[in-house]
């Protein structure tokens, strides 16, 4: 069995929805961005200067207390559909693969922290946690960043800390990010008044969602944009009393909703669950939107235990198409991963009594 | 609303990014979603968002002819920077240090890291970051209100930079 395929077997221990304020976020991030000083930059990398890299990567991390037992995989030993899968489980970034040169990524067991070597910069350091947790990652994240340089030479300017290869990185070279759940923002219309108030807190918020239901947009993504002239801790305190005021209104909002509009809340969320367990065919944007609002109906308390965060996190992942095509066996055409998907969301909610 | 990037068909997928205080909408039809892949939060980074900053260009100053500006070290022509916003090598930092200072302005808050540093660095790197981790604490310290603090940390200041003045002078 290969490790990736080990990967498979297991569920996402930061998708666990175990840690602080997970019923609003469901993980925390940190990226942290190095490269060595005795190499050019990315885009002026030479093949020969890319394996000496890897190597030299390679034996520092076998020295790390934190990433000795991560599995090492260069890129070349990957097929795209596995490539997909870890990026799929955020592993990876769509940027490792963007090229066509040699890299590499080492992934811890638990899948709690990943290296990749070789892309934007020469390291990319990742370290997740399950719900509000960024004084953890970055804790984390430290402490092998601390170990590697024992190893290794990283480029660093007296005045302006870690370069990197692009300026909005340069400094502490790192981004810490937060996954958030918002549907009663959303559902009451706040969340642009929320978004707005933070743009001027130099964040920022990607949001995802689709048109449709209104309710299908409920998963944004908060992250630090400044990475010069803040210490690290500062960085991470400021990006989290951020995410703890958002928290409070998403909580709010959905007191609203359970007073103000039950009714009409109670409605989406049943009808959501009944198309659920019935849909033959079902597109991800689809999935999304009503399980999003399944998840709603589990913060208001509508579902009693039928359903549960934990489970439902991992069935927004297992649902993604390399998901579908890694449990299935074989490569599956768009078609029929929607039939696959809706498949595997009948199943999982069976037992759901309507 | 129709895709942003095909043009032909309905966008269904809508992202908001916000961006230097200002909110930036793009629709996605949901082909194209697949095929730029399924974790939108990658498919726009900040190196592509930069590389849309106006005045990239115009940092470099002056106006009419210009030398080709240069990187020593790896062979990077800053115009190629402009464009895809990625530096050739550390080196570049240096090499472009007077419109890289304007961009860094633009993108940052400031100019100078406070936070982490390396074990293994040079001497003189160390003492160059060790001095600004002072000056940024003496400024918190003031801010605060906490000023017995901030006369120690002054005196330390005082220290560290007389302690750089006797290193420079046997070498002038």
């Amino acid at each position: 069995m290969s490790e990736i395929d080990r990967f498979l077997e297991q569920p996402v221990s930061w998708l666990r929805a175990t840690g602080p304020e997970s019923d609003v976020v469901i993980s925390s991030r940190l990226r942290m961005a190095r490269n060595l000083a005795a190499y050019p930059f990315l885009t002026r990398l030479a093949p020969e200067q890319r394996d000496a890299i890897i190597q030299e990567v390679g034996e520092a991390v076998k020295t790390s207390r934190f990433l000795k037992t991560a599995y090492f995989i260069p890129s070349t030993a990957l097929p795209e559909l596995d490539r997909q899968f870890l990026l799929e489980r955020h592993l990876v970034s769509r940027e490792l693969f963007l090229e066509e040169g040699k890299n590499a990524v080492a992934i811890t067991p638990d899948e709690m922290v990943s290296l990749m070597v070789i892309e934007e910069d020469h390291l990319r350091l990742q370290v997740f946690q399950s719900g509000l947790n960024l004084a953890e990652t970055w804790r984390i994240a430290d402490e092998i960043d601390s170990e590697l340089e024992k190893e290794l030479d990283y480029a660093f300017d007296g005045t302006l800390g870690y370069l990197t290869a692009c300026p909005t990185n340069v400094g502490s070279g790192i981004r810490a990010s937060c996954m958030l759940h918002l549907p009663s923002l959303v559902l009451t219309k706040q969340v642009h008044k929320v978004l707005q108030a933070l743009s001027k807190l130099n964040l920022a918020v990607r949001g995802l969602y689709g048109e449709g239901t209104q309710a299908s947009g409920n998963f944004f993504q908060f992250s630090n944009q400044i990475t010069l002239g803040q210490p690290e801790e500062e960085i991470i305190s400021n990006l989290e009393g951020v995410i703890r005021q958002v928290i409070t209104h998403e909580r709010e909002a959905r007191e609203y909703l359970k007073k103000k509009r039950k009714s009409k809340m109670e409605d989406q969320i049943w009808r959501s669950l009944a198309v659920l367990k019935a849909a033959r065919v079902m597109s991800s944007s689809e999935a999304t939107q009503l399980l999003s609002l399944v998840q709603v109906g589990i913060d208001v308390g509508v579902l009693g235990e039928q359903v549960n965060h934990t489970d439902l996190n991992q069935l927004f992942l297992l649902i993604q198409p390399a998901h579908l095509q890694k449990m299935t066996g074989k490569e599956l055409s768009a078609t029929e991963r929607d039939a696959r998907r809706a498949t595997r969301i009948r199943e999982y909610f069976s037992k759901v009594v309507l | 609303m129709i895709c942003n990037i095909c043009g032909t068909k309905d966008a269904s997928i809508h992202l908001t990014e916000i961006l230097n205080g200002q909110m930036a909408e793009v629709h996605i039809c949901e082909a194209c979603a697949e095929e730029k892949g399924t974790e939108f939060k990658t498919y726009f980074n900040f190196g592509d968002l930069l590389a849309g900053v106006p005045g990239l260009e115009k940092a470099l100053g002056g106006g009419g002819k210009k030398v080709p500006l240069i990187c020593k070290e790896c062979g990077m022509n800053y115009v190629d920077f402009a464009k895809n916003g990625r530096l050739g090598c550390a080196g570049c930092y240096s090499s472009f240090q007077k419109p890289l200072a304007t961009v860094i302005k633009q993108v940052q808050r400031s100019n100078e890291h406070v936070g982490k540093k390396p074990s293994r660095i040079p001497k003189e790197t160390r003492s160059v970051h060790d001095l600004r981790q002072l000056q940024d604490k003496l400024r918190k310290s003031i801010q605060s209100e906490a000023f017995e603090e901030a006369a120690r940390l002054r005196d330390e200041i005082q220290q560290a930079l007389d302690k750089i003045k006797k290193k420079k002078r046997p070498e002038a």
